[in-house]
């Protein structure tokens, strides 16, 4: 059993379609710790030590956030500003995060063909991705490619959100049962919920 | 003297005794008092006492009952429920009355008779269905909804069937009747001012009386009670509010209207004025008692000598009557689609004879209509279908509730506006509170006990009610039992560490926000229970503080991030010294407390001097660069990898 904490950011939650259902099953999940940022830090005024330790005390890390202007929320940025401290996460003694895997669940406006070099996003999502990836790589944790859902806004109309929660329902069913194969994919590879890498048996 | 201290302690000591027992055992407190009522009836009969006459008296509960129904409906919330008032209840009772006289022509009895009593028998109990929806909390949903409907034309309907009802007279009952009464006025001893006059002249009283009480709840009511409230005497409130629903009763038996549906339309147009929730609070204990006598009465009222020489009889009319009625309410919630276990609620809740039963057959004997043996036996039906009605909640407690939990799973909704907020004071703190918890879309209802503030607030249309939210009886009838949350914004300080004692004991769903006038409150209200506590100046210093740092050239980000720290290095030494306070000792001798507060207060000197660093905090961690030795060990490393 892997312990796995979910950190969910979204500054516009009741607006949500796809993220908020997301985020409601991940609270159904069992044996799974759920922190809405927003929800515990609404003036933004994150507690450093109470954030470092739920670090130590999990092994995956998954952040999940709609991308906001290539990037995430805000919020999540004032975490890893103030709570990846050196000597903490990285640097002299900082090796705290080692052996850890973090790993992504979001969702994007744009369509998956925009997300290339012809596309009107220009780059491939990965590449929007790397400040996180190299993040990871920095506190010596392994990055596992991300879980997207593309097209996010239109999800609703045609029908994508149901499989696509049920898809991350999975997906974090299987990491907690180490049924998720984490090393699955290269640096530009992402998944969605037809391809992803769940094992029947751990 | 004697005589009404005697049967004042029986009724009290029978309910007493019989509907805690009853309660507990999730009878519902009408099955304790109808028990009550049989237990006390042998002593009743040998005392003789007239428990008829005691049970006319006693109906006048229905009457506030229905006063204290109508102030919970706005006229708009009436207006929106006529479909199902008309419809719902219009069928009901049309379809039932026609079935029943039917089957009783078919049993052989004359047509007129046979319309009598399926007028009455259609009629259900408003005083046990309303009482028992309250008890459970019931009322809201929508076969609650649905059943008041019923009732409510029931009701009003009561009115044209004793319009009625002399018309069916029967000529050889009418002649017997003149030879027991001789020259006597009819037994009904009326009051009545229509009598002598014709048709139209008695439907233009009728409408004089109604706008009257319209027009006198709109606009008399409120510079009385003003007028009453300048006083301050608590029992004149109550004095009041009783004379006020007096006064509607008597004025409708004199024109010759329902006094029930004559409260009803006072409580309607009452429903939105500042003194409902005192209205509410001064009438319902009175509404109890009264209820409570009348449901005793109906126990004590049922004849078992009759009764059990008639058992196969009374008792296989009693369930058919039952089991007519709840097959027509069945098919009306089919085809107003009332869904799920509310279907059975209402089926199953309306499915008894009721208390204007009672009153219906009584004027029909009077009228000559019914023979007085067979009403006799009706009159057992009627009760004993009433003393079988707390079965039938418990078989939908017990039984349906439990069914449908398990089928209407339903995804929860994000975001549960349902449930009130209680803000107790609407000044410069409260009214602060109440503005933003109505801008979010909350509901709120806010108590305010100075008449003079309400004045002014309600020309500005806001929504605040005349009582002091100290009294248990105005919380209640506030609404705290549904209530999620209280805000309190009262200015006395001993008064909202009571309030706070007295909800969170009996009220621990309620979540408090309590204002602490200064830091000692703020032990008492924490001791008191509640654990979200706003110092009323608290805010605005920490504001100021910000204000002078930024004034002095502090960065106003480096200001920000150091009050902050302020605001929760005081927030975890207020947690501290709160749980080592008590409340029985005097702070000063509480040596505990002492000790720490000049642990803390040391510990600030020394901040003050500079010699600690008692005001860091969490926020200064961040952003805080690594050191010159930091920065040279990862410049090693990454050549050690390169």
């Amino acid at each position: 059993m892997a312990k796995l904490i979910v950190y969910y950011a979204h500054p516009g939650h009741k607006y949500s379609h796809v993220n908020c259902k997301m985020s409601r099953a991940a609270l159904e999940v069992d044996g799974v710790t759920y922190v809405d940022l927003y929800a515990d830090y609404p003036r933004f005024d994150i507690n450093v030590d109470v954030e470092q330790q739920r670090l130590l005390d999990h092994d995956v890390i998954l952040f999940q956030f709609p991308m906001f202007w290539y990037s995430t929320p805000s919020i999540l940025k004032e975490w890893q500003d103030i709570v990846l401290e050196h000597g903490f996460a990285y640097g002299a003694g900082g090796d705290n995060l080692a052996g850890k895997t973090m790993i992504l669940a979001i969702t994007a406006a744009g369509p998956e063909d925009a997300y290339s070099a012809g596309g009107y996003q220009h780059y491939p999502i990965r590449d929007f991705l790397r400040p996180l990836e190299q993040t990871a790589n920095l506190c010596e944790m392994r990055f596992a490619p991300p879980y997207v859902l593309y097209s996010a806004l239109k999800a609703p109309k045609v029908g994508e959100v149901e499989p696509h929660v049920e898809g991350y329902r999975d997906l974090l069913k299987s990491i907690r049962d180490d049924r998720y194969d984490f090393n699955a994919g290269g640096v530009n590879d992402v998944f969605g919920y037809a391809t992803l890498p769940i094992r029947k048996e751990s | 003297m004697d005589g009404f201290l005697l049967l004042a302690f029986l009724f009290l000591i029978a309910g007493v005794i019989a509907v805690p027992i009853a309660s507990r055992l999730g009878l519902g407190s009408v099955l304790g008092y109808l028990i009550a009522g049989i237990v006390i009836s042998p002593i009743l009969n040998l005392l003789h006492v007239d428990v008829v006459s005691i049970q006319h008296f006693a109906e006048f509960g229905v009457v506030m009952m229905l006063f204290l129904v109508g102030l919970e409906l706005e006229p708009r919330m009436l207006w929106t429920m006529r479909d199902k008032l008309l419809g719902l209840g219009g069928l009901q009772v049309g379809i039932t009355a026609a079935l029943i006289m039917a089957i009783a022509m078919a049993l052989g009895q004359p047509w007129t008779i046979a319309l009598a009593v399926g007028m009455v028998f259609s009629l259900s109990s408003t005083a046990i269905v309303l009482q028992t929806l309250n008890e459970k909390g019931l009322m809201k949903s929508d076969g609650g909804q649905s059943s008041f409907s019923v009732l409510l034309f029931q009701d009003i309907a009561v009115i044209p069937m004793l319009a009625f009802l002399p018309l069916l007279a029967l000529p050889e009952l009418q002649e017997m009747a003149a030879a027991a009464h001789g020259a006597a006025d009819d037994g009904h001893g009326s009051i009545s001012l229509v009598d002598r006059l014709n048709g139209w002249q008695r439907a233009l009283v009728t409408v004089g009386a109604i706008a009257f009480v319209v027009i006198a709840g709109s606009y008399l009511t409120r510079p009385i009670f003003r007028f009453i409230a300048v006083a301050r005497l608590r029992e004149l409130f109550t004095a009041t509010a009783l004379l006020l629903v007096i006064a509607i009763a008597l004025l409708m038996v004199v024109v010759g209207l329902s006094p029930a549906l004559g409260t009803f339309l006072a409580g309607v147009v009452l429903a939105n004025s500042e003194y409902r929730h005192e209205l509410e609070s001064n009438i319902d204990p009175f509404k109890g008692l009264l209820l409570g006598v009348f449901f005793i009465t109906v126990g004590a009222a049922i004849e078992f000598e009759l009764l059990f020489n008639n058992l196969g009889e009374i008792v296989g009319l009693t369930l058919g009557l039952m089991a007519l009625k709840a097959i027509v309410l069945y098919g009306l919630s089919r085809v107003f689609r009332i869904e799920g276990a509310h279907r059975w609620l209402f089926t199953l809740s309306l499915a008894q004879a009721g208390e204007f039963g009672f009153v219906l057959l009584s004027f029909s004997v009077a009228s000559s209509v019914i023979a007085p043996e067979l009403a006799e036996r009706l009159l057992l039906v009627v009760a004993l279908s009433m003393l079988l009605t707390p079965v039938l909640f418990i078989v939908y407690e017990k039984w349906i509730v439990r069914r449908f939990a398990v089928s209407q799973e339903r995804e929860p909704d994000e975001i549960d506006e349902e449930g009130k907020v209680i803000v107790a004071g609407h000044g410069r703190f409260g009214g602060i509170v109440n503005r933003i918890l109505l801008s979010a879309g909350f509901k709120t209802v806010v108590l305010d006990y100075q008449s003079e503030q309400l004045e002014r607030l309600r020309a500005y249309g806001v929504k605040v009610f005349f009582g002091d939210a100290m009294r248990p009886d105005l919380l209640h009838a506030a609404g705290i039992e549904e209530a999620r949350m209280l805000v309190i914004a009262i200015d006395d300080k001993e008064s909202a560490t009571e309030l706070v004692h007295y909800v969170t004991e009996n009220y621990p769903h309620v979540y408090i926000v309590a204002r602490a006038m200064d830091r000692h409150h703020v032990y008492e209200l924490w001791s008191a229970g509640c654990r979200d506590i706003i110092r009323e100046t608290f805010d605005s210093s920490v504001r100021a503080g910000r204000s002078a740092l930024e004034a002095l050239g502090v960065h106003p980000y480096d200001a920000e991030r150091q009050v902050r720290g302020f605001v929760i290095n005081d927030g975890k030494q207020m947690f501290d010294l709160a749980s080592s306070y008590d409340p029985d000792i005097p702070a000063h001798e509480n040596e505990e407390y002492v000790r720490r507060t000049r642990e803390y207060l040391d510990r600030y000197a020394d901040a003050m001097k500079g010699n600690s660093a008692a005001f860091a905090t969490r926020l200064d961690r961040g952003w805080v660069p690594p050191t010159a030795e930091d920065v040279e060990a990862e410049t090693s490393k990454a050549a050690d990898d390169d």
